[in-house]
């Protein structure tokens, strides 16, 4: 059977290609342009999925992106909603979360027993005896869930986009539309956007019999075409406020950040359901999705249907309904009369029966309760709000339109920071104080007559043209609605429940009344145990409700129940969409390329790229470090230091800087010498050491490990924001590249490349060249007693590692990487910050009393250190080996010591030394352990205790 | 199906009563005043009814119970902290968690997933070595395993992380669970509602009355309390409270974002965590994945989302799920986390006598939930705080004894 109607006027449809679809394993067609739903509609299909909780069958609720029911899956994607995607060819559709099929669903079952499952009732049961709750949470667990995620799913990259704009309008409808034109006059840039495919709003859909709206419609677009300023996005919604008017559009294609100088919200307003009895079976819809379904995709809802009104909207949708051949069976409305006259006066001359003050009681589904097969009809009680048996009535009717009113879509207002008030004049509510440059036009503002609310766009827009400074006529000011256009209690009570208020979470009326009574009365507490709002939908048809029915429980005024928090995201927004491309920045050396042709392995040492190791051929990874380690302590190594931090301090009071930011003395540094430098925090703990250069009387340059640098930089200009010194401190952490040459032959390697070597004292840095490349020439001691450090400027730096790696040729260098390096600075018996302290280490425990000048006026950490100073010392950094010859298990790093059956401390470093032949390491024992020679005991992986001596720190000086 | 659904299946007159009495107006006067109606407050009015039989207290909560942190928090249960006094005190708080749904008669959901941190560096395998280590020591079954096991534990996990970062081991820590947050709060102030404990929603503390520097007594927006005990169990809010009786902490306020997905077919067992990647992620048990990072940088006063940090949780999350890239994340929020420079908890007494402070929660407050509102019942009661606690006191700043848990609660969950 086919719903199509005749070609309408400005319908989505391209009736010229079809596509062919399947949905549960049989075939089907529509037009390109068509949702899945309405092509599934158009050929009679109305079970579109089934209900989260009960299963129930459902269909089209809204079609305007919250039909939750209607999730579906083609196998790779999955949730997809079928009110709002397009309709493709060859998609394989099926619904999701049905056990064996929409139609034969297993677990419909679970409707029958609906008694059994209270609101909340997963709180009240299943818990006791405590031994069977993974059964039963293993069956919820099942039970609960959507769709099934496809783990071949290709990761997705959208583009980001940026985007500024002088007024920002979310929503293409009348009056968002009148908002751009008349913001756009101004010559101003102005985005306007909107989720649908088309623009228009309700202009597209409520005609109430008539075309006008539809000939507006095109009036205002062709207008809004003729302002190459103005920019219209379809099929992008606004997906939150964040602060400072930052909104992002969502589209397809990807997220568009649009940061606006002034935002005007026409988002228009959500149709809301009346509550009443089997109100979900497929075939009752929302007037509006009625409409939507004839006038955008020429769908016939129904062919002989009812419409359930509280306000006059209702009768407009009749009017419509009527337009395209569908028989009104009868007009239902639960108030005494409509507000307007002229709309039943229409209604009654084409011989629809309106039936005043009267409800739906409930709805008779057909025997599968795949549709409507007719209504019960009884009078409404609005003081009691209750129906009224004695003279009720069944009509046959395949289809029920639906209007009790409207909620403003103002979940970015909420977002930021709007005072929504409640209206009893349109009993709705509506904004109270926006924040600045947040202006809101039309249903949102609760203005509905068509030309109020271009008016209202009008008038917003002004209001947005004067906020950014321009000149124009004062708004005039539009009025309120005059006449409700919401009902204040669209609720039916009804002993047999399943009048549902929430569809995402199958929440019905009496839920809500007994959560009150178990004392979840506050909408809060309401909305977290009953979960109204808490499902794909955000509660975009059931919030409203929901509060309406508390305050009338508690007997109160609406406002004084309040709403819920409204938050990110307005709809659902895609994993992928957020994500963007996603960025993992990280940085190379300017040797990057000459280290990979040597074969190096590289690892990451914070965002560096760095050789852990040189790869040699037929030799495994321990081999190759300590052939690396013995290429150093025998003939001389190579190393890319250049991610090693650097920083200058220029100025008059360079050294006064120095002298407060670290814990030593620099203000009788001699220039060419190098001094150690500690870092601690406020709270005595150790940050960071490094070696302090003095290149010139203004000029200290400060070089230290890779981790950490970035991190010191900016506390270094912390602290210059602070004390407001003459210095200037820059980072040229990448401006130089940084190469170690040490071991015995260093030196004679280098001497036919550079001047000065001679003179270099350890502990002392110059400035040389090498081939006319200047060159800032450190003499260190970190791996080696014999290192020279070199550092270049980056360009060079290339050229210079050529020409040291051609001078070593035949004298054994070799490249080492990182791994090297930790052993080689192990065996010289230096701790390293991060790796031998942890986040509480001060300097007393790793024995740097030698690096304090406390007798200094101040320096960062001093005041802790003072009183940390007058206290026993808790722990203690000591170096130790394993016995000679050990063969056992070695202990790892981060393994305890152990005393007495306590935690005495833990080993930082390990690693067995082929130069000291011993394994040897650094750890933390009590003080109490602390002596040389004292014998301490290291738990192992395997739980088994190793013993461990104390000893001299200068490892290779001891052998 | 369980009977005791039949209950509710076959009354006429539903047979559910209130968790907790609406109360309006407090007694001139109480034994003990708590400040905050969230998990920890009470908790510790719970067990100062239950264990000490002191009934005469009243909770105070400005908004509605559990609306702070309690309901904001991503639930996640576990012990494997850094430091043997941390790992004991969350261990007794997992113990009691294990039966808590029996006790209280509510079902918590407590679930029992197993938890991993992933280590994506060697500098992170260290740490994870260390919490094994201290764990273990301490009797808390935590210990490192290597990508086999991982994979095995969650097959669905890209293990090179898009190439981006390799996990190269994990911190496997088996009593991991999930719990329903909200619950906990209901479950207690029920129990605490039965044994006599007033609850007040809607109440603000607008002071707190100290004569000769002991407490006599709160104000409130519904007027004056008397009491000489009175209990801060407050998130984002201590400061405040404690400048009311003219205490300084060393507490500062990050906002702690956190989002969650449409539901979906279970598939994630496991909670995972990951340090670099600063993600950790759980499926509740409606299907949601719940998702959180690190602590925003900054300190702000503030429960306001940002789209940053949805931005890189997603971007973070498909190195390690690349299929999830249309699944859609419905909701993001935030809490205000009370953080301290050791990332350890303040909890005691105060040198403000009869001011009690269970603060500084940081990131790590529902896993503590139980614990925290035992232990500071017993120290109420008896004015004195067990030893349990004794390393989260207030003093231990100016004595320069923190406990450092930085490296076990730095992607905060």
């Amino acid at each position: 059977m086919s719903a199509r109607l005749a070609n309408n006027k400005g319908e989505w449809i391209n009736r010229a290609a079809s596509v062919k679809f399947s949905y549960e394993g049989r075939e089907f067609s529509g037009f390109e342009g068509d949702s899945i739903s309405s092509a599934l509609w158009a050929s009679g299909e109305q079970v579109l999925g089934r209900s989260f909780k009960y299963h129930r069958p459902r269909g089209i609720l809204s079609l305007a992106n919250h039909d939750v029911n209607v999730m579906l899956t083609d196998g790779m994607d999955t949730n997809m909603r079928g009110d709002v995607v397009a309709v493709a060819e060859g998609m394989a559709l099926k619904a999701v979360n049905t056990d064996g099929g929409v139609k034969k669903d297993k677990s419909r079952f679970i409707d029958s027993i609906s008694p059994l499952l209270p609101v909340g009732f997963y709180y009240k049961a299943f818990h006791t005896p405590k031994r069977f709750f993974p059964f039963w949470e293993n069956i919820i667990r099942k039970a609960a869930g959507l769709g099934v995620v496809n783990f071949n799913y290709p990761r997705i990259t959208k583009p980001k986009l940026h985007e500024h704009c002088d007024v920002l309008v979310i929503g293409a409808g009348a009056t968002g539309l009148s908002a751009a034109l008349e913001a756009g006059a101004s010559g101003l840039r102005v985005i306007i956007a909107d989720e649908n495919a088309q623009a228009g709003g309700s202009l597209g859909f409520d005609w109430a019999g008539g075309q006008e709206s539809s000939t507006l419609r095109e009036q205002l677009l062709a207008r809004l075409a003729q302002l190459p300023n103005v920019s219209l996005r379809l099929g992008a919604y606004a997906a939150g406020y964040y602060p400072d008017h930052l909104i992002p559009l969502v589209s397809k294609a990807g997220m568009v950040k649009v940061r606006a100088r002034s935002v005007i919200m026409a988002s228009g307003a959500f149709e809301q359901p009346p509550v009443f009895r089997n109100n979900d079976i497929p075939g009752v819809m929302l007037g509006s999705a009625a409409q939507r379904l004839m006038h955008r995709y020429s769908v016939l809802p129904f062919s002989n249907g009812v419409v359930f009104t509280a306000n006059d909207y209702g009768y407009r949708v009749a009017l419509d309904l009527l337009q395209a051949g569908v028989k009104v069976a009868a007009l239902v409305d639960l108030r005494e009369r409509a507000e307007e006259s002229a709309l039943p006066d229409q209604l009654l001359k084409r011989g629809v029966k309106i039936i005043p003050a009267s409800c739906i009681y409930e709805v008779q589904a057909n025997a599968d309760k795949s549709g409507v097969k007719s209504v019960t009809i009884a009078s409404y009680d609005s003081a009691s709000n209750e129906a009224q048996l004695h003279d009720k009535i069944t009509l046959a009717c395949d289809g029920v339109a639906m209007c009790a009113g409207w909620v403003p879509t103002a979940n970015l207002l909420y977002q930021a920071g709007t005072q929504m008030r409640y209206d009893y004049g349109v009993h709705q509510f509506v904004p109270q104080r926006l924040p600045a440059g947040m202006f809101a036009a039309g249903r949102v503002n609760g203005v509905y007559e068509l030309n109020d609310k271009m008016a209202d766009g009008v008038r917003a827009a002004r209001l947005a043209l004067r906020h950014l400074g321009q000149e124009v006529a004062e708004p005039a000011t539009v009025a309120l609605a005059a006449t409700a256009q919401s009902h204040a209690y669209p609720i039916v009570p009804h002993p047999k429940g399943k009048n549902f208020v929430d569809f995402d979470e199958d929440i019905q009326v009496k839920d809500f009344i007994n959560a009150a009574k178990e004392g979840f009365d506050n909408i809060e507490l309401m909305k977290r145990f009953t979960t109204v709002g808490m499902g794909p939908s955000q509660g975009k048809h059931s919030n409203m409700n929901a509060i309406r029915i508390l305050a009338r429980v508690r007997g109160v005024p609406v406002e004084q129940i309040g709403t819920t928090t409204s938050r990110p995201f307005f709809h659902p927004t895609p994993i992928g969409h957020l994500a963007g491309r996603g960025f993992h920045p990280h940085r190379l050396t300017p040797l990057h390329d000459a280290n990979l042709q040597l074969g190096a392995v590289m690892t990451d040492v914070g965002a560096w790229k760095r050789a852990a190791y040189y790869q040699v051929p037929g030799l495994n990874v321990a081999q190759t470090v300590l052939a690396e380690v013995e290429a150093v302590r025998k003939q001389a190594g190579i190393i890319d230091s250049s991610s090693f931090g650097k920083i200058e301090v220029h100025g008059n009071e360079a050294a006064l800087f120095l002298e407060r930011f670290f814990t030593g003395r620099y203000a009788d540094q001699a220039v060419g010498e190098s001094r150690y430098t500690l870092l601690l925090d406020e709270a005595g703990v150790v940050v960071d050491d490094g070696l302090a250069h003095r290149l010139d009387e203004k000029l200290f340059y400060l070089s230290s490990g890779t981790s950490n640098a970035a991190a010191v930089y900016r506390e270094m200009q912390r602290w210059q924001q602070i004390w407001q010194l003459d210095i200037g401190l820059v980072n040229v952490t990448g401006a130089y590249a940084a190469i170690n040459i040490a071991g015995p032959l260093a030196r004679q390697i280098l001497s036919g490349l550079m001047q000065g070597l001679d003179q270099l004292q350890p502990g002392s840095a110059c400035l040389s060249e090498i081939a006319g490349v200047p060159v800032r020439l450190l003499r260190v001691a970190f791996v080696s007693d014999f290192t020279y450090e070199l550092h270049i400027p980056t360009p060079q730096a290339s050229f210079v590692w050529q020409r040291v790696m051609a001078a070593g040729q035949g004298l054994g260098l070799k490249p080492f990487g990182t791994d090297a390096q930790r052993l080689l600075r192990l065996e010289m018996g230096h701790a390293m910050p991060g790796i031998d302290t942890d986040g509480l280490t001060n300097p007393f425990e790793i024995g740097a009393d030698h690096a304090l000048a406390l007798d200094k006026p101040d320096f960062i950490g001093k005041r802790s250190l003072q009183i940390i100073a007058k206290r026993p010392l808790k722990k203690a950094l000591v170096a130790f080996a394993l016995a000679p010859g050990y063969a056992g298990e070695i202990p790892l790093e981060c393994n305890l010591v152990i005393r007495d059956g306590d935690i005495d401390g833990r080993v930082t470093s390990i690693a067995y030394s082929d130069t000291v032949k011993r394994v040897i390491g650094f750890a933390y024992v009590s003080p109490q352990q602390q002596a040389l020679g004292t014998v301490f005991q290291i738990r192992t992986d395997s739980g088994a205790l190793v013993a461990a001596t104390v000893v001299d720190s200068h490892f290779l000086e001891a052998q | 199906m369980p009977l005791r659904l039949l209950k509710y299946a076959l009354s006429k007159e539903y047979p559910g009563k209130r968790f907790f009495q609406a109360h309006e107006t407090p007694k001139k006067s109480y034994d003990v005043v708590i400040i905050g109606g969230g998990g920890h407050g009470l908790a510790a009015a719970y067990y100062l009814a239950k264990e000490h039989g002191i009934t005469n207290v009243a909770v105070l909560e400005k908004g509605y119970i559990g609306g702070g942190n309690t309901g904001r928090n991503t639930t996640i249960v576990r012990s494997n902290y850094l430091t043997p006094e941390g790992v004991k005190f969350y261990d007794a708080s997992v113990k009691i968690y294990e039966g808590l749904s029996e006790e209280l008669d509510l079902n918590l959901f407590y679930s029992t997933r197993g938890h991993y941190t992933l280590a994506h560096t060697e500098s992170a395998m260290r740490t994870m070595r260390w919490r094994a280590e201290v764990n273990k020591h301490v009797g808390v079954e935590s210990y490192v395993v290597g990508p086999d096991e991982i994979a095995k534990a969650c097959p669905q996990l890209d293990m090179s992380c898009s190439g981006q970062a390799p996990i190269l081991g994990a911190l496997f820590h088996a009593p991991g669970s999930v719990a329903r947050h909200d619950g906990v709060a209901w479950g207690y102030a029920r129990g605490a509602d039965s044994l006599g404990v007033e609850i007040f929603q809607n109440t603000e503390v607008l002071g707190i009355d100290v004569q000769g520097g002991k407490v006599a007594g709160v104000k409130t927006n519904k007027g004056y309390i008397a009491t000489t005990k009175v209990l801060s169990a407050v998130a984002g809010f201590t400061p405040r409270i404690c400048e009311m009786v003219g205490l300084e902490t060393p507490i500062v306020i990050h906002p702690l974002q956190a989002c969650v997905t449409e539901p979906m077919k279970p598939w994630l067992d496991t909670i995972l965590v990951s340090g670099s990647l600063h993600v950790y992620v759980s499926q509740s048990s409606r299907g949601e994945l719940v998702m959180g990072s690190s602590l925003d940088p900054y300190e702000v006063h503030s429960t306001r989302s940002t789209l940053d940090f949805v931005e890189g949780l997603t971007s973070h999350m498909l190195d390690m799920f690349p299929f999830l890239s249309n699944i859609k994340v419905v909701r993001q929020w935030a809490g205000m986390a009370d953080m301290t420079p050791d990332f350890a908890p303040v909890m005691g007494k105060t040198p403000v006598e009869g001011f009690y402070l269970d603060a500084g929660w940081g990131t790590w407050g529902f896993k503590a939930t139980p614990i925290s509102g035992k232990t500071m019942a017993e120290t109420i009661a008896r004015d004195q705080a067990p030893d349990l606690i004794h390393s989260f006191r207030l003093s231990r700043f100016e004595d320069y004894e923190l406990t450092g848990e930085k490296g076990a609660a730095s992607v905060g969950h």
